[in-house]
């Protein structure tokens, strides 16, 4: 049963081989015996989640169940869930309950779908490993020594080990996609203003993206059928007919069944496999290109000339959102306040200072640095040019090809504090996930093989706007053919 | 040697939208504190901010009103401007800073010295912020954020004023144009209209002096004396040898003094850049057409009309069009009267103004409709009434005696314009009054004038003044 797709899953609640509430109560019960190895999950209400499957049974019992219906799904703790402690990883919110349900909430609620808990992440989705959490570290289930990525590590931890057969996450750079591919699952980000931002705790604006977290290209699928769609509360939603993502994933039947992705134009930025790229990971990207080739796809050799400038015109972007977006933790209306403070300046300072970790604390500062006076063209200015030199590469590339792969990641996952002390070491695991970001597109990772230690390597898979169908449809090509998404961390039984 | 005072206004004007600008929460006055705060307004986590359509088309109405399409930029940019405050929920205001919604315009109005304009630097759209409340919470304080989200157009003039008059005057214009278009309830004990003034003095030809800037002044007369007391203050201070530093300060209206609120060097720097939850707001030429099509005919417009078409004076043609309430009611008063401007006008401007000003009462509260006026009207248009006649009735109708008609007739004030009737009196003064035309036909005018007031007193004051001038200057020549 924890194997199972969400097809499988969908198929064995409409046949009553089992109840939503005797699914949930499973993931509860496997949560229980394995995440104190684990750390996935910071907010589990048992009662709330069975109440949600019992709803469901009721709607399965009248006939009228979507695919999510009675499914439970893992939710990164940055979603507002009404009723649910919503703590984005920070003491700043260890208390904060969110009067309203996200617009993601409220989409997969609609579809039936059990929130079975809130996952534990980076503090404000600031990190690469999900060690920036004031709730303590999240470990990776293929290697609990070692990290699952980040900042939606809770979420990737919780599929990976299957204690959720799928979860949302967010993505402002790679924060779906790297964890995804740490830890041996898919992830998909899509294209910027697919998913609405209302409800999600915001780190930088231009640049988050909600997203599905799962086991195979077809979860991925089901879950953004039902997380996609316009919402007049975010501005930067995009306003277009509902899409099936799910239509392109088999080839139509006419197509040569050897060779099911024949025609599509794969390019390969040669960028992605200079110096700092893993000789393992480097080796299980090379070997699963070749399979899409033998999928019948064509490689092209593309260039990606500014991909060097996306780290760090990404770090100054993101974290000048950040001092802003976070300025609302502020101590006076909700959230941490120091308990001893002189005066309002006082109170602020103690309470910021108290509230916010080593990282979040950090990423203010230079956020606030480069948006100052006489440092804003310097930086933010300049940052948002290179931006639109990013976004020009890709629109160049798309001209030579269908889709983009590489690896995700530059390593496979590292060592538990081995990244902690040294920030720019951790900011640049980011060299492949964050250009998609700046420049809005979507991209997912799948894995593809494994690496040193036996550790998961993930392939990404970029895309032009809109996209994610197509993405979809190779990576679910790919895996008819292997069998790399479907391996399991050992001692998970 | 004299001084120049040089004077720049910035306003915060409140539009009228019923919901904020970034939430759908109500922006009504008076509610009790947190009653009209939501999500959006507390700036709960995740929350975001979508665009009031109705404070854009505010905006652009403005624009039209000040200088037409071309000052209506159709593509601008909200900003964030970050500093920490108790009762700026996000800690940030959304404002627009480098690309405002309109660049340019004008206003004119009329000063004692003629037409004046004054230039406009800019009109942008923000939020307004919350309210801290200090007393009553034993030494802490309270945030009502009802007011947080309230749509504002801050506008901004060039320093073209040159005394507290004229900047009076100027808001004063200011106000009734918004008002006029319907944009802001120009409310300023609600704090709909608040002013900041930009103050410096230099030696006429001199360039630019350091200027002042005094905050928040929600009423005409505190600009006048915040303004007049800041210009002495800072040519006292130059004449002692002193400088002025830039500085912002507020006006104490109780002692009729400013004080220092905070120097250039204490300046915040807000960080302003552009916000990424909104999209820049773009205006298509579609939508200003449409706004431009239903904007009613402004002051100056009207002010032209009158002068040219209407044949009134400058200070009748300046007073109709002082509210959009003023001007209609003139209108339908001279409709009424079939075109007679001027006896509208003047009755309006004298009598009616006159009225109102001793009751303390707005045009909207006169207890004499515009269409009771025009009755009033109606009968002097006819020679049933003489003008000295009509004023008689017009106190009769201001304390609710009722129409024109039914008064004239109660009280037989009709007036004698048959000849036969007013010939006979007139033989009758003439002949009681020898002297007096004696003295007329030795070439005393004013003789004349006692033989008409004689005829009056023997008509009791309803003889028809121009009748009887008539046939006594023909009597008088035989």
């Amino acid at each position: 049963m924890f194997n199972a797709s969400l097809k499988q899953l969908s198929a064995a609640l409409a046949q009553k081989q089992l109840s939503s509430v005797e699914l949930t109560q499973l993931c509860l019960d496997r949560i229980a015996r394995l995440d104190p190895g684990i750390n996935a999950f910071l907010t589990i209400d048992a009662e709330k989640s069975l109440a949600q499957a019992r709803a469901a049974d009721a709607q399965i019992a009248a006939g009228n169940a979507q695919p999510l219906t009675g499914i439970p799904v893992a939710h990164k703790d940055i979603f507002c869930a009404k009723g649910w402690r919503t703590t984005c990883g920070s003491k700043m919110l260890a208390n904060f309950v969110s009067p309203y349900d996200a617009h993601v909430v409220e989409k997969l609620n609609a579809a039936g779908a059990v929130i079975l808990g809130k996952t534990n992440m980076d503090e404000f989705a600031m990190g690469s490993s999900t060690e920036t959490c004031y709730f303590g570290p999240v470990k990776n289930p293929w290697d609990r020594a070692r990290v699952p990525g980040g900042s939606s590590g809770g979420s990737a931890a919780a599929v990976a080990a299957r204690m959720a057969p799928a979860a949302i996450g967010t993505d402002t750079g790679g924060s779906i996609r790297q964890p995804a591919a740490l830890s041996g699952i898919c992830g998909l980000k899509p294209t910027y203003g697919v998913v609405s931002r209302y409800g999600m705790i915001a780190f930088a604006s231009s640049l988050d993206q909600g997203g599905p977290m799962a086991g195979s290209a077809e979860d991925l699928a089901i879950m953004l059928n039902a997380m996609a769609g316009f919402d007049a509360r975010d501005s930067t939603s995009l306003e277009r007919p509902a899409e099936d993502y799910a239509r392109a994933l088999d080839v139509s039947p006419a197509a040569d069944r050897a060779r099911p992705l024949a025609g599509l134009r794969i390019g390969v930025p040669r960028e992605y496999f200079g110096a700092g790229l893993s000789a393992d990971v480097a080796a299980a990207v090379e070997t699963a290109l070749a399979q899409f080739e033998k999928l019948g796809a064509r490689r092209v050799a593309i260039s990606l000339p500014n991909s060097a400038l996306s780290v760090p015109a990404y770090y100054v972007i993101a974290p000048a959102e950040a001092s802003s977006n976070l300025s609302r933790f502020d101590g006076v209306r909700y959230g941490y306040r120091a308990a001893e403070y002189g005066d309002l300046a006082d109170m602020y300072c103690k309470s910021r200072a108290q509230g916010f970790g080593a990282e979040v604390k950090r990423r203010i500062l230079i956020g606030t640095y480069v948006l100052s006076h006489g440092y804003y063209d310097a930086y933010y200015l300049k940052a948002q040019k290179i931006r639109r030199l990013i976004a020009q590469d890709f629109a160049d590339a798309y001209k030579q090809c269908d889709l983009i792969m590489g690896p995700t990641s530059p390593s496979v996952a590292f060592a538990l504090g081995a990244k902690a002390a040294d920030p720019v070491q951790m900011y640049l695991i980011d060299i492949y996930t964050v250009a998609a970001n700046l420049a809005g597109l979507p991209a997912m990772s799948i894995p593809c093989g494994f690496g040193e230690g036996g550790m998961p390597v993930g392939l990404q898979l970029a895309g032009n706007f809109f996209a994610e169908a197509r993405m979809l449809q190779a990576a679910h090509q790919y895996q008819l053919a292997t069998d790399w998404h479907l391996r399991r961390p050992a001692g998970m039984e | 040697m004299t001084w120049e005072t040089v004077i720049g206004i910035e306003t915060h004007a409140q539009l009228s939208t019923a919901s904020k600008i970034f939430s759908g929460a109500a922006t009504q006055f008076g509610a009790a504190p947190n009653a009209q705060a939501c999500a959006v307004d507390i700036a709960l986590p995740g929350v975001l901010p979508v665009l009031n359509r109705g404070a854009v088309e505010r905006a652009v109405r403005f624009g039209l009103a000040v200088g037409g399409p071309e000052v209506i930029n159709r593509r601008s940019v909200f900003a964030r401007k970050n500093y920490f405050y108790p009762d700026l929920p996000k800690g940030y205001q959304i404002s627009q800073f480098e690309l405002p919604v309109v660049t340019g315009g004008a206003i004119s109005f009329l000063t004692r010295d003629g037409e004046k304009t004054v230039r406009l630097t800019r009109a942008h759209l923000e939020e307004d912020a919350g309210k801290s409340l200090h007393e009553d919470f034993h030494g802490m304080s309270g945030i009502d954020l009802n007011r947080a989200g309230t749509p504002l157009l801050e506008i901004v003039t060039e320093p073209d004023m040159r005394s507290a008059e004229e900047a009076v005057a100027y808001a004063k214009a200011l106000h009734a144009l918004l008002r006029w278009i319907g944009i802001c309830d120009g409310n300023m004990q609600e704090g709909s209209f608040r002013c900041d003034a930009n103050v410096s003095v230099r030696r006429p030809g001199a360039p630019l002096g350091t200027r002042r800037e005094i905050k928040n002044l929600n009423s005409f007369r505190f600009l006048q004396e915040a303004i007049e007391y800041e210009v002495r203050w800072q040519i006292d201070t130059l004449r002692d040898g002193g400088s002025i530093r830039q500085a912002t300060v507020l006006f104490d209206p109780d002692r009729g003094e400013t004080r220092m609120m905070r120097t250039k060097e204490d300046a915040h720097d807000y960080r302003y850049f552009p916000d990424p939850d909104l999209l820049p707001l773009a205006i298509s030429a579609e939508t200003i057409e449409q706004i431009r099509s239903e904007l009613p005919e402004l002051p100056q417009a009207k002010r032209e009309r009158y002068l040219r078409d209407h044949q009134l004076s400058a200070y009748d043609a300046g007073v109709l069009t002082s509210s959009r309430e003023v001007a209609d009611f003139y209108e339908d008063v001279a409709e009424s009267l079939g075109g007679g401007y001027k006896l509208a006008a003047s009755w309006i401007s004298g009598e009616l103004f006159g009225a109102l000003k001793r009751a303390g009462l707005e045009i909207s509260q006169s207890p004499l409709g515009s269409r009771q006026l025009a009755g009033l009207l109606q009968q002097i248009q006819g020679n049933a009434i003489s003008g000295k006649t009509a004023k008689d009735v017009f106190d009769a109708m201001w304390n609710g005696e009722g129409e024109a008609a039914a008064i004239i007739a109660a009280k037989g004030l009709t007036q004698i314009s048959d000849a036969g009737e007013l010939e006979r009196v007139i033989d009758g003064v003439l002949a009681a009054n020898p002297k007096s035309v004696e003295e007329y036909r030795a070439g005393k005018e004013k003789a004349f004038n006692a033989l008409v007031g004689q005829a009056m007193k023997a008509t009791k004051g309803k003889g028809n003044p121009a009748r009887i001038n008539e046939i006594l200057k023909k009597k008088l020549a035989t």
